[in-house]
C-alpha cells in the first residue's frame, strides 16, 4: 500500500476545497439558515411537531442527508474531471498508486470536506433548535458511511462524463428531485398512500430516515433497510471502479 | 547492461488501428536514446505503454530486471515521465506541482531536492508562482521539474522542445546532458532531428508502430551519412566529358558548377581532381557538406518496403 501517495491524494484535494472554503462553507451556512427562516420559524410554527418532534429538528437530518449526497457527488466528480480534462490524471496514471489507493484519496477527501459542511449545518442548526444526538455510533457510521458511497458514485461520474454538461446533469436532474421527494421535509405518513409506497422505492429516503434515527431517535423503516443501503452504496461502485481502472475506460488509452 | 527490456510489444486499439507492431528494444543504462519518427509512427504510444499511461495489448516490459506487469510499483519508482502536452494543474503553485508529484511515488517529504531541482531548471524563483502565470518554456520546465521529484533512474521525454525557443531548447539540452552525466538514462522523442544528433548515444527510427532501425548514432551517420562536393569552375562548361562519366557528376544549371555526391568512405575524390586537371576544367573554389541526421531521417523513412529491422545489440 502506498501511504504516502494516498496521503498526498487526500491532501491534495483538500487543498482544492481550502481554494474555496468561503464558498464550501458560506454555501451551507446560508442555505440551513435560510430554510431554518422559511421551513423552522415560518411555516414550521404552523405544523407544530412531528413524530414528537419540533419541525424545526424534524428537519435538520433531512438537510444533512441533502448536503452529503450533493457535496459528496460534487466534490469526487468534478475533482477526478479535472484531472481528466487538464490531463493530469497521468501523474496518478504513471504513479505507484493503485486503483484502491486513488479512489480512496478521492473518497476520503471528499467525505472529509462533506463532514465539514454537515457538521456546520448542524452547528447553525443548534442556533435554532437542540440537537442532542441520540445514537452517535450511528449517526458517524452512517454520516462518514454515505459521503463515502456517494463519493464513489461521484467519481463513477466523473469518469463517465464526457463535459460539464453531462457533470452537472446526475446532480440536478436526478439527485436534487430524489433529495426533495426523499422526506426531508416530512414524515411518510403525511403522505398519502401512493406516494408512500413511491417514496419506499427512492434510495434517498433511507438515508434521511437513517440520520433522522440516528440524531433524533424516530424512525420511519428499518435501520437494517438503511444499513443494507449503505452496503450497497459502497459495494456496486467500487465494483464498476475496479473494472474502469483495470479496462481504461476513459483514463487510460 | 539494459536498464529497459521491451519484447514484441503490441498496441491494437478498439478501432482495430494497430499502433504498435511486435517492438523489441532495449535501452542501457546510463545512455541517451532518441526515438525518431513522423506523427503518428507509434513514438508515444510506446512511451506511454512503459510510463502507464497507455494499455499494451501485447508483449512484455521489464525495467531494471522488474517485469512492468507482476512487479508495476518498483518499475513505476524507476520511470519519469514528462509528457508532450502541457498538462499542468494552472492553480497549483510551481512548488505544489512538484511536492504533490513526489508525495503520489511515494517518497517521503525532501524539500532540499525540490530546491535543487527547481534552482537546476531555474524555476526557483518562481516556487510560488501559480502555473497559470508561467511562460510555455517555464511550464515545460515544470514538466521535467516533476518528472524528476521521484529521482528517477529512466527519464522519459516525450517532444521536451515542442514551442520552446532556440535558447530554452539550448538550456533544455544542457540539463539534459546533465542528467545523462548523473547516471540517469534517458529516452526522447523529438522532431529536432538536431536535438537527437546532439545529444543522443543511440536513436532508434519508428515508422507505423514498427521499429524500422535501431543503432549508435556515429554509426548511423557514418553509413547513410552521404558527403556533396561542390567545385565552383572557372568557366562555365556545356557538358561533363565522357572520361568524367563515371563519377556520376551532376552539372549545375548555370553550368559553373559541378557537384560531386559519395559515401563516407568513399576516396576517390583525388582521382576526380586529377582527371579534371587533365580535361583542364579549372575551379575557383570548393566546398563540402555532410548529410544531417535529418537528411538521414528523411532518407530513411522514405524508404518504404526497405526496412532493415535490426532488433537491439
Amino acid at each position: 500500500m502506498n501511504w504516502i501517495g494516498l496521503k498526498m491524494i487526500i491532501w491534495k484535494e483538500l487543498q482544492r476545497t481550502r481554494q474555496v472554503f468561503l464558498q464550501a462553507v458560506l454555501s451551507p451556512f446560508l442555505s440551513t439558515f435560510l430554510y431554518f427562516i422559511v421551513f423552522g420559524t415560518a411555516i414550521g410554527s404552523q405544523i407544530g411537531t412531528v413524530s414528537g418532534v419540533s419541525y424545526g429538528q424534524f428537519i435538520v437530518p433531512g438537510m444533512m442527508a441533502m448536503a452529503i449526497v450533493m457535496n459528496s457527488v460534487l466534490a469526487a466528480s468534478s475533482g477526478i474531471y479535472f484531472l481528466r480534462f487538464m490531463g493530469t490524471i497521468n501523474d496518478l496514471l504513471t504513479a505507484p498508486l493503485s486503483y484502491i489507493e486513488i479512489v480512496l484519496g478521492f473518497s476520503i477527501a471528499s467525505a472529509a470536506r462533506t463532514s465539514l459542511i454537515s457538521a456546520l449545518i448542524y452547528l447553525t442548526a443548534l442556533l435554532f433548535v437542540p440537537l442532542p444526538i441520540a445514537h452517535p455510533f450511528w449517526f458517524f457510521f452512517f454520516l462518514f458511511g454515505s459521503a463515502m458511497g456517494f463519493s464513489f458514485f461521484g467519481l463513477l461520474l466523473g469518469i463517465w462524463a464526457k463535459d460539464f454538461e453531462q457533470l452537472s446533469f446526475v446532480p440536478t436532474i436526478i439527485i436534487t428531485p430524489l433529495s426533495f421527494l426523499g422526506g426531508v421535509f416530512y414524515s411518510l405518513t403525511m403522505l398519502p398512500p401512493l406516494w408512500q409506497k413511491l417514496t419506499l422505492i427512492n434510495p434517498l429516503f433511507y438515508l434521511v430516515d437513517a440520520l433522522r434515527y440516528s440524531l433524533l431517535g424516530i424512525s420511519s423503516t428499518s435501520l437494517t433497510i438503511s444499513i443494507l443501503f449503505i452496503l450497497v452504496l459502497w459495494i456496486v461502485p467500487l465494483i464498476l471502479l475496479r473494472k474502469i481502472f483495470l479496462s481504461g475506460y476513459k483514463i487510460r488509452n | 547492461m539494459p536498464i529497459l527490456e521491451i519484447k514484441d510489444l503490441e498496441k491494437k486499439y478498439t478501432n482495430s488501428v494497430q499502433a504498435l507492431k511486435n517492438v523489441t528494444l532495449n535501452i542501457n543504462k546510463g545512455e541517451l536514446f532518441a526515438l525518431l519518427g513522423p506523427n503518428g509512427a507509434g513514438k508515444t504510444t510506446l512511451i506511454g505503454i512503459v510510463c502507464g499511461t497507455v494499455r499494451k495489448t501485447g508483449g512484455t516490459i521489464m525495467v531494471d530486471g522488474h517485469d512492468a506487469e507482476s512487479n508495476w510499483r518498483a518499475v513505476r519508482q524507476l520511470i519519469g515521465y514528462v509528457p508532450q502536452e502541457l498538462t499542468l494543474n494552472p492553480f497549483d503553485t510551481v512548488w505544489d506541482t512538484l511536492f504533490y508529484q513526489r508525495g503520489f511515488y511515494g517518497r517521503p517529504r525532501n524539500d532540499a531536492l525540490l530546491e535543487k531541482i527547481l534552482k537546476d531548471l531555474s524555476l526557483w524563483d518562481k516556487r510560488r508562482s501559480m502555473i497559470r502565470e508561467l511562460s510555455g518554456g517555464m511550464k515545460r520546465r515544470v514538466l521535467i521539474g516533476k518528472a524528476l521529484t521521484n529521482e528517477p533512474r529512466i527519464l522519459f521525454l516525450d517532444e521536451p522542445s515542442a514551442g520552446v525557443d532556440v535558447e530554452l531548447r539550448k538550456g533544455m539540452w544542457d540539463f539534459v546532458g546533465k542528467l545523462k552525466t548523473e547516471g540517469v538514462t534517458v529516452v526522447l522523442t523529438t522532431h529536432y532531428l538536431e536535438e537527437a544528433e546532439l545529444l543522443a548515444d543511440r536513436i532508434g527510427i519508428i515508422r507505423e508502430g514498427e521499429l524500422a532501425f535501431v543503432e549508435e548514432k556515429q554509426a548511423l551517420l557514418h553509413r547513410f551519412g552521404e558527403k556533396t562536393l561542390t567545385l565552383f569552375l572557372e568557366k562555365p562548361i556545356d557538358t561533363i566529358p565522357p572520361s568524367l562519366k563515371g563519377f556520376d557528376l551532376i552539372l549545375s544549371e548555370n553550368k559553373k558548377n559541378l557537384i560531386y555526391h559519395y559515401s563516407k568512405g568513399q576516396t576517390n575524390v583525388t582521382d576526380l581532381l586529377k582527371n579534371l586537371h587533365s580535361e583542364r576544367i579549372f575551379y575557383q573554389n570548393m566546398e563540402t557538406a555532410t548529410s544531417s541526421l535529418e537528411d538521414i531521417f528523411l532518407q530513411l523513412i522514405e524508404k518504404k518496403g526497405e526496412t532493415q529491422k535490426i532488433t537491439n545489440l
